[in-house]
């Protein structure tokens, strides 16, 4: 995968990425996306394109179990998040909608950085500063719900919970 | 090695030794959405093409963020909920019932239980001993369709409490302590476990309260003993046969231990944007706050009003401060009405709003102006939480939040509090 850096600070709430206000738009996905993190930064949507990444400080997506905010970001075209750590519903959320999520220090990436991953070795590399990085193993059962691109395929395919 | 609650509620539902780091999968006891999570979870349900409910009888639809509804994208969503239900046979809990988390306390979540809900604040019930859980739409559709989920077994903080609250001091202030001091993900992950002699006297109210906000620190669930006050709790719920006792092992292991003493607490406020940006109420002295709002899961049940009954009786709130109180569901308003907390209340100015969440989340009921403060008894005061990212809310007890009320500006309620 590749794509550019969008950088975000600690602290990106629910509340940040799709905040209640827009709720009278959950059942119209494509108008609640054009709101995706537009309190956090109102630009990044007007600015994102397909195969970007979120690049993230600490706790990202604390707050609510909405899974509108995975799904908001997934739509905005965004196929990986980067983060030095994530909350807890929002990690789940964002696998069970097939969306990577990569944890490791992410102080070395630039805003605007190219990036290049290869997510079966869990493997950043910053194409503009030349840096690599590596992120941290996800527990086996979220890696397959990954790989089946969602926790409602792979229910779909294999009936039940595989450990 | 002994059992933390986590680890023997776990294991009991996924018939293994579930120990700290397992994956398990575990039986799921209760399964409930709401609102503004549930048509996702609906779709996802239909889309996943599920032939039916694991447990009809256990599995609650509630309408309680927007009640009654504000728009008509709302009023659809409430429409496909109520469709699901007769769909289904799921148990369906409309407008002017409650919020979720208070009903599933109520008359729903039994100690022991694993509950999942698709909202953040579904770990209220922890105050029971149930080990109850916020999950997404997608994992809450499985749930539904094959009654278990998985958890990875989380490790356990223990939250030792001590002495006793001082006058003006309240659960709410001890949660919002303990967050300040371990920050808003100090808990992520994992489990916060409660226990120690003040927690032992603790009735079910502060339970909750505490519970409820668990997840503000980013845990998984935050639990409580299921003890003598969970059954007299339940017997005057009407449903003591629901109650069994269940404590954690002496010999528990636990990650970490972390001691307070009640009677050290003072006052506590969060200041915006984050619940761990904690102060105390007296040093905010002269932080102007436009509306007030007492009520949610966190704090609008029978002794909340009370207590800002108490402090508002034969007052009137400021002229600046808008004043909004919402009980947590029918039975506290009805019994709110009979107590006269309902009649103080209006005649201190207050608004009384319909059992529901009110504006904690920002939909409707009392949308913030730019620059407007916010002091709320709600669990959350992220950055446009309450409808507009221009403005601020602040979290505190409803005794502080009465007080606040009153002087129009955030005041310690010791200050306004008879002797």
């Amino acid at each position: 995968m590749k794509g550019k850096a969008f950088k975000f600070g600690d602290s990106i709430s629910t509340d940040h990425i799709i905040p209640g206000r827009f709720a009278h738009l959950r059942s119209n996905l494509p108008e609640l996306a054009k709101h995706v993190l537009e309190d956090a930064d109102p630009t990044f949507v007007t600015r994102v394109k397909a195969g970007d990444f979120i690049v993230a400080g600490n706790n990202f997506g604390l707050g609510s179990s909405r899974e509108h905010a995975p799904l908001v970001i997934k739509m905005a075209g965004v196929s990986a998040i980067l983060a030095k750590s994530v909350a807890r519903i929002f990690f789940r959320n964002a696998i069970n909608l097939g969306l990577p999520v990569l944890i490791f220090d992410t102080d070395g990436i630039g805003d605007g950085d190219e990036l290049e991953i290869d997510l079966g070795a869990g493997t950043i590399k910053d194409l503009t500063s030349g840096r690599q990085f590596t992120s941290g193993r996800i527990p086996e059962v979220m890696l397959r719900i990954l790989d089946e691109g969602g926790l409602i395929p792979y229910i779909q395919k294999y009936g039940d919970f595989k450990l | 090695m002994g059992k933390t609650l986590a680890e023997k509620i776990l294991s009991e539902k996924s018939g293994s030794d579930a120990r700290a780091g397992d994956i398990v999968i575990a039986k799921v006891d209760l399964v409930f959405i709401q609102d503004t999570t549930g048509p996702l979870t609906v779709r996802l349900f239909r889309s996943g093409g599920f032939k039916g409910l694991a447990n009809p009888l256990r599995t609650v639809l509630f309408i309680d963020h927007a009640v009654p509804s504000p728009s008509l994208g709302l009023s659809n969503d409430h429409r496909l909920l109520r469709e699901f239900a007769g769909e289904t046979g799921a148990s369906m809990s409309d407008i002017g019932e409650g919020v979720c988390h208070q009903l599933v306390g109520e008359s729903m979540a039994r100690p022991g239980d694993v509950v999942v809900g698709s909202d953040s604040h579904t770990v209220t019930a922890g105050g029971l001993g149930a080990f109850a859980t916020g999950m997404g739409s997608s994992d809450v559709a499985v749930a539904m369709a094959l009654g278990k989920t998985w958890f990875r077994v989380p490790e356990s903080l223990k939250v030792t409490a001590t002495g006793s609250f001082t006058k003006g001091v309240y659960a709410k202030d001890f949660i919002l302590h303990l967050i300040g001091l371990i920050g808003a993900d100090g808990a992520t992950y994992k489990a916060l476990e409660f226990g120690g002699d003040a927690v032992a006297a603790m009735s079910m109210s502060p339970r909750l309260t505490i519970a409820n906000m668990a997840i503000e620190a980013g845990a998984k669930v935050g639990l409580f003993p299921s003890d003598r006050t969970t059954g007299d709790y339940l017997a005057a719920q009407g449903r003591g046969e629901d109650y069994r006792p269940i404590a954690p092992d002496p010999d528990a292991d636990y990650e970490k231990t972390i001691k307070i003493d009640l009677k050290l607490l003072e006052p506590t406020v969060s200041r915006p944007h984050t619940v761990d940006n904690t102060a105390l109420a007296r040093d905010l002295k002269g932080t102007k706050i436009q509306q007030v709002f007492i009520g949610t899961c966190t704090n609008g049940r029978l002794d909340d009003l009370e207590i800002a009954a108490g402090i508002l009786k034969g007052k009137q709130s400021n002229p600046g401060t808008r004043l909004i109180v919402g009980p947590a569901s029918r039975q506290v308003m009805l019994e709110a009405m009979k107590a006269g907390y309902i009649q103080t209340l209006v005649a201190a100015g207050a608004t009384i709003l319909p059992p529901g969440c009110g504006p904690c989340l920002g939909l409707h009921q009392g949308i913030l102006g730019d620059g407007e403060a916010c002091l709320s008894t709600s669990n959350r005061n992220f950055q446009g939480r309450m409808g507009n990212p221009d403005a601020f809310v602040y979290l505190g007890s409803p005794a502080t939040a009465a007080a606040t009320a009153l002087s129009g500006e955030i005041t310690d309620p010791r200050e306004v509090m008879p002797g």
